[in-house]
């Protein structure tokens, strides 16, 4: 008990309450001296333009990762609970990209859409679309969706497929005798009793989206081209430990820290209610 | 599954197969990339589908180090790789140790402020460490944790998941064990130690496998926290492989790329049952 506490208290409390201490601060450049600045890094804050601009790229990104990441798991979720045989196989075949790191996982698919050896990138070329990451601020984003789904999609499969897996076979087998094509039946049973689950990893993947996929956008865009592609974190690192600027690098913490609270508390929420129809 | 449908069947092989094959292609790029000469991967457009024989010479320079073609030279990986054992290990095994001792106390003994501790450890739950990266900063160097392996992993082993698993988890164990415990006169540490944590062998296990791979794969931290050579994990290490995209040595990169994968790939998939049980019981 006692370590566990004095752990938390030491790097959990005293930080946060650092970074709401310092976001009420203002530093000069050199850090000597910092005097009570009140609300005045919040207000900054919302008058910055590259901040409301980095908030709708983390909007947009963490939209269309949570989206592929669930479409695709689903799909290959319910695929593999209807197959007979290898099940087990190909399970064990997805599960891995669980285990790459994130700037790993963001390397590899910079490689793949690098010019002149990426394959990816070569192929795009050869139908007519030049691929460039660094300065086309659309296929920056497309680069980073696409390696955070990847990483990603094992993690989703795994609870679609035990969600999918814990849906009563009479259920089923009942619709199927009172004539329910397989579509109709997915829709009408197995979507809606797989509500909570895909509830749980829409929440988990838009934190996801949020905070695990630093790795990526270092390793792939490190935000660029211009700050196109800098999410909200990535924010947080580069003003506070690039451009030096402490107290407005806190006070985004602290936003970032509501933000976390509002999410964890409507998914605990909704799974004491477990959200079931 | 109902029916028996040879057409959709073959479907959703032929899907899942697809999937698997895009999931599984850039790993194979990478390593088709490690077994390549830097002079095959500069001159390729696009790079060849098919294994180079350069394999043994690119892994011993990812993994000793060794001089690049414009005569710099490649940190080797087998120190970072090291480094990253050490972290994910301590940060498994304290993460643990620690959550083990306190949910013990918070299921099995009643102490003053019993709510107000419960709720302390709970609400870090809430808070990546992502989230607090300055002022988490600012303490561990103060505390002179900088460039060590106190400050790699202390920090990191912050945070409640395994705490409050093994909490759900002691709340499952019957009253009558602790019971026929004390009967037999048992302290409350040989309770413990006989018959709970041999009880909790699969949480155990499962979180060790969880959180081997978060402290392998940290990156953001470690970014911060060191600035000499010999502290960096091998993850951090990739990235400062790419310098420029033009002068990147791909080969060595993809190398070192994938033995960064390695062990943690080989921890999930060998301890594939305990993994994934974990993780289903531990997020909900």
């Amino acid at each position: 008990m006692a370590p566990q506490l004095l752990v938390v208290l030491v790097f959990f409390f005293w930080p946060a309450s650092q970074a709401v201490w310092q976001s009420l601060l203002s530093q000069d450049a050199f850090g000597i001296s910092s005097e009570f600045a009140g609300l005045l890094n919040f207000s900054r804050l919302w008058a910055d333009d590259t901040y409301l601009q980095s908030f709708k790229v983390t909007a947009v990104f963490s939209f269309l990762v949570a989206g592929c990441g669930l479409a695709i798991a689903l799909l290959l979720a319910v695929m593999a609970n209807g197959v007979i045989r290898g099940a087990g196989t190909y399970k064990t075949l997805l599960i891995w990209p669980y285990a790459v790191a994130p700037v790993v996982a963001g390397v590899l698919w910079v490689f793949m859409f690098s010019s002149p050896m990426g394959v990816i990138s070569f192929a795009l070329q050869s139908v007519g679309i030049q691929w460039n990451h660094l300065l086309n601020s659309t296929h920056a984003m497309t680069l980073i969706v696409i390696a955070a789904v990847w990483k990603q999609i094992s993690y989703n499969f795994l609870f679609f497929l035990a969600g999918l897996q814990s849906i009563p076979k009479s259920l089923l087998e009942a619709a199927a005798i009172d004539g329910a094509s397989p579509a109709r039946r997915f829709w009408t049973i197995v979507f809606p009793l797989l509500t909570p689950t895909t509830f749980f990893l829409l929440v988990i993947n838009v934190i996801y989206a949020f905070f695990d996929t630093f790795g990526i956008v270092d390793a792939a865009t490190q935000g660029g081209p211009g700050k196109d592609t800098a999410i909200l974190v990535y924010k947080v690192y580069f003003d506070g430990f690039k451009a030096m600027d402490m107290g407005g690098s806190a006070a985004q913490s602290v936003v970032l820290m509501v933000i976390v609270m509002a999410l964890t508390v409507l998914q605990f929420r909704f799974i004491e209610k477990k959200v079931n129809y | 599954m109902i029916e028996r449908r040879p057409v959709a069947n073959f479907f959703s092989h032929a899907i899942l197969i697809l999937g698997v094959c895009i999931v599984a292609f850039p790993l194979y790029l990478a390593f088709v990339a490690s077994t390549q000469s830097q002079e095959q991967i500069a001159a390729s457009n696009p790079l060849s589908l098919i294994p180079g024989s350069h394999a043994l010479e690119t892994y011993r320079i990812a993994l000793f180090g060794g001089e690049n073609s414009r005569g710099g030279t490649f940190p080797p990986a087998l120190p970072m790789m090291w480094v990253s054992l050490v972290t994910a290990v301590v940060i498994a095994v304290g993460k643990i140790v620690i959550s083990l001792l306190s949910a013990f106390a918070i299921v099995y003994f009643r102490f003053p402020a019993k709510g107000l501790v419960f709720w302390m450890i709970f609400i870090t739950l809430m808070l990546p460490v992502e989230v607090r990266i300055g002022p988490t900063y600012a303490v561990v160097s103060s505390l002179g944790m900088l460039n060590s392996y106190a400050g790699l992993t202390i920090p990191l082993i912050a945070s409640a998941t395994a705490t409050f698993l093994f909490r759900q988890f002691f709340l499952t164990v019957p009253d009558e064990l602790v019971e026929a415990a004390r009967m037999d006169g048992a302290s409350p540490m040989r309770f413990f130690w006989d018959v709970l944590l041999p009880l909790s062998k699969t949480s155990i296990a499962a979180l060790f496998v969880i959180q081997f791979i978060y402290g392998w794969n940290q990156y953001l931290w470690p970014l911060l926290v060191t600035t000499n050579e010999n502290m960096y994990p091998v993850v951090l290490g990739i990235k400062r492989l790419i310098a420029g995209e033009a002068y990147t040595e791909w080969n060595v990169v993809m190398a070192t790329a994938i033995l960064a994968m390695l062990p943690p790939a080989l921890v999930v998939i060998l301890m594939q049952k305990w993994f994934v049980k974990g993780l289903v019981d531990t997020e909900k």
